[in-house]
């Protein structure tokens, strides 16, 4: 029941506002909503303690979905520790959003239909992460993609909101593809959809082999290769993550609860509920583990030189994801949904705070075009520096004392150098080098958005002001989680009590966090020491010497560009893709459809109606005698036709 | 014949007793009170078709057979009277304002009328030849006066005599074919050529192809009346011709009345040929769908559009004789009764068509409707919607009780080729709906639309678009009417 309530709840609020919004006003619409998800949230806690911390799982059926032949398939909440990590990361950050956009969105014109938009994620997300079947899990998957193309193109009147939305939401139809062949993979091999089923079984198949087009092939790492390539279109992950920098067009909040906290998690939460299906197929584990390293450094160095606030925190993202899956790729699982939960908090926080930076200077978002704001707006830029710093995972490793990114990054890293495999050490180095980065561009973004001497124009800056506090204080929230979460949950997730914390919801075949716990000292030192040289290096390019940045790029200008123009990832994609398609359509247009199609079908079938209709209405010439010539006519040809059929 | 058969006869005639006994008293009514009867004669007319309808829905029970076998009462006579005489006084409804307008507030328009009615019930209930001429006659004696009421204007005299004549030719090669088909049985009685025909048939006889000639003859004559092609040439110049309030009644209750006739003609005595018949039935109603949906292109007068219309709907109507089958018999009676539906609905907005107190009749007069008469577009969007055989009007359901049984029956070429002439169909119908919603308003029509008209229009088109909620009395009635046939004849 309180499962339930805590789905349905958001998509009542997201039904009152979008559809009673004109009679509930703007005051009416927020209130609606963020009351349903502060209470919703509030919910989730009491789940939390009582799945996760009581050791309490169960599935609740709401009906029977489809019942089709051997096909039967219901609406089901399954409620393990899993989802109530997720139930709390998603309905917490999603309350605070909302309870922030009321004082972001005040100026917009359609308040009420955002606030719905942002309820339906919310309500579809939680059924992506509540499902209990694959089919289930796809409606939310599909549902929290709808939502995101919505809130992208919120802004539909300017061009490049609604080329980000489109752009979003095609990318993830490639992924989709993947995750719909990997359910139908599964239901062939499995011949059923629910999790109990498939996770039971799934050790019986680790041998099978699909023969397809004449390969053999090993049945469970297809199935999970397929579903890993929907992971990435949803994650976006190294290939398939050109959508989410260009997502950024969307309003900040949506950028921090989808892009940063919740719908771009789902992928890892996907690979992490199939744990008990990936452990048995190493081959695509290992794909996960390559494909994540490599998107933690790639975007880390994309990251460098972006020059937008809010792209800086989009790739960072985006290798934070990265994180997170090469740890789910070692069977490091309980450590990347501690990565996803930490980095929840933290990142939505740095996202609101740009926000709150970007509200200040007037939606300016170049950050070149920023400087000195720290004495304008003071508590932002505590509040910045409190995200920066658990993004960087500071702490003092001899310790163990540190922000929340300090516990979750560390455990990342150390699982992959506990792995000790080719992949694992392949994913330690990238993501100790990512850390360097990840250091650089954060120090880099507060200290041109905060120090030196402004480079705003004077207007702006003069009136440069503290946001409202309905937008300050739901930062204070996650300003909480971002120091306080990592030292708290530690124990639960990974620590000693995660045996009897995860109950069973997560499978690994080797406890490789056990391991993690005993590297030797310097791999725990390493990330902590790249990332106070990546910190002193920012200072030194952009407060010490402000001049060194230009000359470092003019010096290594190919890099540079390289990393600029983010690899050339979309120019590589319009030259393969996007014109191939586009001269082909043309042509298919051009010649295909309109010369031959159009020509021969419905234009050449309507100039052929036109001239008999014309004909037809010439028959009509008004004469009497023309007229009963035609009825005797008739006559003859009727009688002439039976004399012919019936007396021959 | 005693008096007790005689009273026999006379309670199961009662409903054309009634009314026609009702229209020589409002013939009296007018000639004692002169010229401002009109409205008297309008009201009493009205009141009369209800009575004779309460009289067939709730009147005394009547006897099957009556006047020597010459008239016949069964479940298709009563379902198609109903039509009938509803049509009828819903088309008399709706001409009221226009008739007043017009100056064409005689009282013989009513009183015609009525007698026109009695004629299509002689002719429903017909069963013998002799019996179905004269019904068939009082009708048409009727009409080409109606039709040419306008004496002042040369179109409407013209239209008049054009069906007329036509008419008068059509009556004639009917008459021709009954003489045929009397000189080779031996007997007018459709009891009587059921039987011998069926005995024929049981016995492997071939039939003889002088009354099968002489079936055609009057098929080519009821043809005539339902506007089937090659038959239907007078059908758009009288359409446009005569005025629209005759238009209206035109297009409504003797199609329906003859449509009954044709089916009783073909399915009674007729039965054993189906196979026979069906041949002509299926080349008429291609060639009616066709050139129902391909000549209407063309027109830019509304009235014409709507002759055109009614062509290709009387096609579509007898896919389902041509199936004849009991679904067959189904799908027609159901088809003419929304056929007549969608029909009254269109002609009541047609009525409305005025600028500056003169009618206008031009397709494009439509344009823009949507915004100076927002109801009425809609009432007349959802009426070409539903001629157009768009779900969930309740012209789709009319279209699918027709083209299923022929499906069943094997007569595949037909369905696809009804389907096909309705997709080109669209266009005319579609393209109205396009002038009345995205084309920018020419003037206005007159205010106010009258009552009246207007509570026809809400009604037909609550009852077009609602269809699919409740069709059930209207689907169980054809049932219950197309059981006749083979209840007889099993």
């Amino acid at each position: 029941m309180i499962d339930a309530l805590i789905v349905f709840l958001p998509l009542a609020g997201a039904i009152l506002a979008g559809l009673f919004g004109r009679a509930l006003g703007d005051r009416g619409a927020q209130a609606v909503t963020c009351g349903a998800l502060v209470v919703a949230a509030a919910l989730s806690v009491v789940v939390f303690i009582d799945v996760a911390l009581g050791g309490n799982a169960r599935t609740t059926e709401l009906f029977t979905w489809f019942d089709a032949g051997s096909f039967e398939l219901s609406w089901a909440l399954r409620v393990d520790t899993l989802t109530a990590v997720m139930f709390c990361v998603v309905t917490i950050v999603s309350a605070v959003v909302h309870v922030y956009s009321i004082g972001y969105m005040a100026e917009d014109k359609s308040i009420p239909r955002f606030m719905a938009y942002l309820s339906l994620f919310t309500f579809f997300m939680l059924m992506l992460v509540s499902a209990d079947n694959l089919v289930q899990m796809f409606f939310g998957w599909e549902g929290v993609g709808l939502a995101s193309y919505l809130l992208i193109g919120f802004w539909y009147d300017r061009p490049s909101a609604n080329a980000a939305a489109i752009k979003a939401f095609l990318v993830n139809r490639v992924g989709d593809v993947g995750y719909a062949l990997g359910i139908a993979g599964i239901f062939l091999l499995f011949g059923s959809v629910e999790f109990d089923q498939i996770f039971g079984a799934a050790a019986d198949y680790q041998d099978t082999v699909l023969t397809v087009f004449g390969i053999e092939w090993h049945a469970l790492t297809v199935i999970c290769l397929l579903l890993f390539i929907g992971a990435m279109g949803k994650s976006a992950q190294l290939g398939l993550h050109t959508w989410l920098p260009d997502a950024m067009e969307g309003p900040t909040p949506v950028s921090a609860l989808i892009h940063a906290a919740t719908m771009v998690t789902a992928g890892v939460f996907l690979v992490c509920r199939m744990s008990p299906v990936f452990e048995y197929a190493p081959d695509a584990l290992t794909v996960v583990t390559y494909v994540g390293a490599a998107t933690a450094f790639f975007a880390a160095t994309v990251g460098l030189t972006q020059t937008d606030i809010k792209r800086v925190i989009a790739y960072s993202t985006c290798s934070q994801l990265g994180y997170m899956f090469f740890a789910a790729g070692v069977s490091a699982y309980g450590a990347a949904m501690f990565h996803l939960m930490t980095h929840a908090f933290f990142k939505a926080l740095l996202f609101l705070g740009a926000g709150a930076v970007i509200h200040a200077m007037h939606h300016e978002q170049d950050m070149f075009k920023m400087g000195g704001l720290y004495k304008k707006i003071p508590l932002t830029y505590g509040l910045m520096w409190i995200g920066s710093l658990a993004l960087v995972g500071f702490g003092i490793p001899g310790l163990g004392v540190g922000l929340a990114g300090f516990y979750s990054k560390d455990i990342v890293l150390e699982a992959a150098y506990a792995a000790q495999s080719a992949a694992g050490g392949f994913a330690f180095w990238l993501g100790i080098a990512a850390a360097l980065m990840t250091a650089f561009y954060s120090f880099r973004l507060l200290f041109l958005t905060f120090h030196g001497q402004t480079r705003a124009d004077q207007h702006t800056f003069d009136h440069a002001h503290e946001a409202p506090r309905v937008m300050i204080w739901p930062l204070y929230l996650l300003a909480a989680g971002a120091i306080g979460a990592g030292a708290i949950f530690y124990g639960f997730f990974v620590g000693d009590g995660r045996e009897t914390f995860w109950n069973g919801a997560i499978f690994a075949l080797s406890d490789i966090i056990e391991e993690a716990h005993h590297v030797p000292f310097w791999v725990k030192a390493l990330p902590m020491a790249v990332t106070l040289v990546g910190i002193a290096l920012a200072w030194a390019m952009y407060v010490w010497r402000p001049d060194l940045p230009a000359a470092g790029a003019r010096l290594f200008r190919p890099l540079y560009l390289f990393s600029l123009r983010k690899w050339y990832f979309d120019e590589l994609y319009d030259a393969v893709f996007v014109r191939p398609a586009w001269y082909l359509g043309e042509g298919l247009w051009k010649a295909g459809d309109g010369a031959l199609i159009d020509g021969v079908g419905p234009n050449g079938v309507a100039a052929v109606t036109r001239s008999l209709a014309r004909r037809a209405s010439r028959l009509q010439s008004g004469y009497v005698y023309h007229y009963a010539f035609a009825m005797l006519i008739g006559v003859v040809a009727l009688v002439t036709w039976y004399i012919v059929t019936a007396g021959g | 014949m005693d008096t007790a058969s005689l009273t026999t006869s006379l309670i199961a005639a009662l409903p054309e007793v009634f009314l026609a006994c009702a229209g020589i008293f409002i013939l009296m009514v007018g000639v004692f009170s002169g010229a401002r009867a009109t409205h008297t004669a309008m009201l009493l007319s009205v009141a009369a078709l209800v009575g004779a309808l309460v009289l067939v829905l709730f009147g005394p029970s009547r006897a099957a057979f009556a006047f020597n076998d010459l008239f016949v009462n069964d479940g298709f006579g009563d379902f198609m009277k109903i039509v009938v005489l509803g049509a009828a006084a819903l088309t008399l409804i709706i001409s009221f304002g226009y008739i007043r307008r017009e100056q064409l507030d005689r009282f013989e328009y009513p009183v015609l009328l009525v007698f026109a009615v009695v004629g299509m019930l002689m002719m429903i209930s017909a069963n013998d030849l002799i019996s179905l001429y004269v019904g068939l006659e009082l009708q048409s004696l009727a009409l080409y006066v109606v039709a040419a009421f306008r004496r002042d204007t040369l179109r409407s005299s013209e239209a008049g005599l054009k069906y007329f004549l036509l008419g008068a030719l059509s009556s004639g090669m009917m008459l021709y074919g009954m003489s045929l088909v009397y000189g080779f049985t031996g007997t007018t009685s459709f009891t009587v050529l059921a039987d011998h025909f069926a005995g024929q048939a049981a016995a492997g006889q071939e039939l003889w192809l002088g009354a099968l000639v002489g079936l055609v003859f009057v098929v080519a004559g009821l043809a005539f009346k339902i506007s089937a092609v090659p038959f239907h040439m007078w059908t758009p110049d009288v359409y446009e011709g005569a005025p629209t309030s005759v238009t209206a009644f035109f297009a409504a209750a003797p199609k329906v009345a003859a449509m009954a006739l044709v089916v009783r003609v073909l399915m009674g005595p007729f039965g054993a040929w189906v196979e026979q018949w069906q041949q002509i039935v299926v080349f008429v109603s291609i060639a009616s769908m066709l050139l129902g949906a391909l000549a209407a292109i063309q027109q830019t007068n509304i009235k014409r559009l709507m002759a055109y219309s009614s062509i290709g709907h009387v096609g579509y109507a007898l896919v389902g004789l041509a199936a004849g089958t009991e679904a067959g018999i189904r799908g027609v009676a159901i088809y003419m009764a929304i056929y007549v539906l969608m029909t009254i609905g269109t002609f009541a907005c047609i009525l409305c068509m005025r600028q500056k107190e003169r009618m206008v009749e031009g397709i494009d007069d439509l344009k823009g409707l949507s915004k100076t008469h927002p109801l009425m577009a809609l009432a007349l969007a959802i009426f070409m919607f539903s001629m157009a055989g768009i779900p969930p009007m309740a012209g789709f359901f009319g279209k699918i009780y027709v083209f299923l049984p022929a499906i069943e029956a094997g007569l595949y070429a037909l369905a696809v080729i009804g389907v096909l002439t309705s997709v080109v169909a669209c266009y005319y119908y579609l393209r109205i709906v396009k002038l009345m919603y995205f084309d920018e308003p020419a003037e206005g029509f007159d205010r106010p639309v009258g009552r009246e008209v207007g509570a026809v229009i809400a009604g037909t088109a609550v009852l077009v678009l609602f269809f699919f909620v409740a069709p059930g009395p209207l689907v169980d009635g054809a049932a219950a009417a197309a059981d006749a046939f083979f209840a007889v004849a099993g």
